[in-house]
């Protein structure tokens, strides 16, 4: 890169609004994708919580709120070969009331549970330990989780189910279980939990949503540094002639190019990210939003990659300089 | 070290007809000498430079720099005999305004993945230019002459066979002009290069060994000072 390293710096101006540019975008893919991964969280964080391996649903188009199974199935699923464990859980949409404040809760009901509150259900209601709740028809002593466990975006309460009840899934816990013949027998439809949470409503439509406007953005960065490269290219397509003419090798001009690109997306996306994580650090805690190195430098690397390829499409043009051009009219 | 082209042909498409821009034209030079190249517009000048400098490859006949024929070539080994054994004086200085004096002629030896002794010999080839006051300066930096001078440098860095020079003082006055033949008449005896001048000033004739009209790609006149 000894003409290159000289080249960034000879115009730096350019090469700094693009480094600009990328940090910019990154900085915007990094806060969406804290964003998704803390809207993630606030629909999802119940449903991961629940400890098993797979969901039953009562059929192909089930969603987490229903009711359509029943203490039957259960049984038959308890006794399924490689089956290890069966926990009914009836999930529905209510409210929680305490010394005269009530929430918007997710009531996740099972068997001999006792009444809990998640840790945002209890500062909504701003109660602690111990305290007297009422949800629908049961008013019991609850206890609040050490968990914040959220589901379609409402904190969750737990309560027992009362037995007879139908419910909406049951979680399973398998070793080497044949999930699609036991659901082909019984009439329901078992997915791992990862595919399970596709059934929440809120979660697919949001997490659908940002991850297009991520997807978007990838493309218009290996668009931006692709333009970027081209012009680069073009205006200097002279220079590259007479490299050729000295008898520069083509792989010796393309690393040369490519490293230029990989040095400005490096500093524009670490800039990014800092950025990024700048903002994401002083956001409220109210606002959802996932600050870890993974969330972050996973936009980073791929805004990295697919720069690479905007760049190596863009520079490519530089195999058909012809070194002729250098000593001017010979054609 | 010479440059020899043996009866080279070289014609270009021109709509459904081919141009003949070199016809069946032979040249040797011999080390330590320049042989000038003259001849009205479009007679074929460049065209023999650019077949010289093997970034053409003729129809027909052969070239042989320093020993080794050019025929059947790839690419990458054409680049590498260029990067070695020849050096270009462009009509444009064509320095890369990135770099500074030195750093023009260093990215010769980084062409070819040297590192060691380069500062030295970008050095030394500046201050035979007269120039190693002004090694930090950038092309912008520079006057018309001093460019040229920095082009020169470049294309003798690496001690070449052959040395091929495309109209060096079109862009300068007369003194200046007359300065930068001297100096390549001068380096081209010191370092025995095979050099050839293509120019369209006469005046510039005095000095040199062999002069060479081209009329229509073909040599209509063949002069060498000994006649």
């Amino acid at each position: 890169m000894f003409v290159g390293w000289r080249e960034l710096w000879f115009a730096r101006g350019r090469f700094g609004l693009l480094v600009g540019v990328v940090a910019l975008i990154t900085v915007l893919v990094g806060l969406l994708s804290g964003l998704t991964g803390g809207l993630a969280g606030r629909n999802t964080s119940a449903v991961l919580g629940l400890g098993g391996d797979h969901v039953v649903f009562a059929g192909e188009d089930a969603q987490f709120g229903g009711s359509g199974l029943d203490e039957s199935t259960a049984r038959e699923w308890a006794a399924v070969a490689g089956v290890r464990r069966v926990e009914p859980l009836a999930v529905s949409m209510g409210k929680v009331e305490a010394g005269g404040r009530s929430a918007g809760v997710a009531v996740f009901a099972s068997p001999g549970s006792e009444v809990v509150l998640s840790r945002g259900a209890a500062a909504e209601l701003g109660v602690r330990d111990g305290a007297t709740v009422t949800v629908g028809d049961l008013t019991a002593v609850a206890r609040v989780s050490t968990e914040d466990d959220y589901f379609s975006h409402a904190p969750v309460v737990r309560v027992p189910l009362p037995p007879g009840s139908r419910f909406s899934v049951l979680i399973l816990s398998t070793s080497d279980s044949d999930v699609a013949a036991a659901d082909q027998r019984l009439g329901t439809k078992t997915e791992t939990v990862s595919d399970a949470l596709e059934r929440i409503g809120s979660f697919a439509a949001e997490n659908g949503s940002l991850r297009l406007m991520r997807g978007f953005l990838f493309a218009i960065s290996a668009l931006v540094v692709g333009a970027f490269f081209t012009v680069w290219t073009i205006q200097r397509s002279n220079d590259i002639a007479v490299l050729k003419a000295l008898g520069a090798s083509t792989p010796y001009l393309l690393r040369d190019a490519l490293g230029q690109a990989a040095v400005l997306l490096a500093l524009g996306t670490t800039t990014g990210t800092a950025l990024a994580a700048v903002v994401g650090a002083a956001l409220p805690s109210t606002v959802p939003f996932v600050l870890d190195l993974p969330t972050l430098a996973f936009p980073a690397a791929v805004l990295v990659g697919l720069g690479l390829v905007g760049a190596a499409l863009a520079i490519h043009r530089i195999t058909t300089v012809d070194p002729l051009t250098a000593l001017g009219s010979a054609r | 070290m010479t440059l020899v082209l043996d009866s080279v042909t070289l014609t270009y498409p021109d709509g459904d007809r081919r141009l003949t821009a070199l016809d069946d034209v032979s040249l040797h030079v011999p080390a330590g000498t320049v042989t000038a190249v003259v001849g009205p517009s479009g007679s074929g000048k460049s065209s023999l430079l650019a077949v010289a400098a093997t970034l053409i490859t003729p129809d027909t006949g052969t070239i042989t720099i320093g020993g080794t024929s050019t025929t059947g070539l790839n690419r990458a080994v054409l680049a590498r005999l260029r990067r070695r054994h020849v050096g270009i004086v462009f009509q444009q200085a064509n320095l890369l305004p990135a770099l500074t004096a030195a750093e023009q002629l260093r990215v010769v030896a980084r062409l070819d993945g040297r590192r060691g002794g380069a500062d030295l010999q970008a050095e030394a080839g500046l201050a035979e230019v007269g120039l190693a006051e002004l090694a930090h300066r950038r092309p912008h930096q520079l006057s018309g002459g001093q460019r040229q001078r920095v082009n020169i440098a470049r294309a003798l860095v690496n001690r070449p066979a052959v040395l091929l020079v495309d109209e060096p003082t079109s862009a300068l006055d007369r003194a200046s002009g007359a300065a930068i033949i001297d100096l390549l008449t001068a380096r081209t005896r010191e370092h025995g290069v095979a050099t050839v001048l293509v120019t369209h000033d006469r005046a510039h004739l005095d000095g040199v060994d062999q002069v060479v009209e081209l009329v229509d790609g073909q040599i209509a006149v063949r002069v060498s000072r000994a006649e």
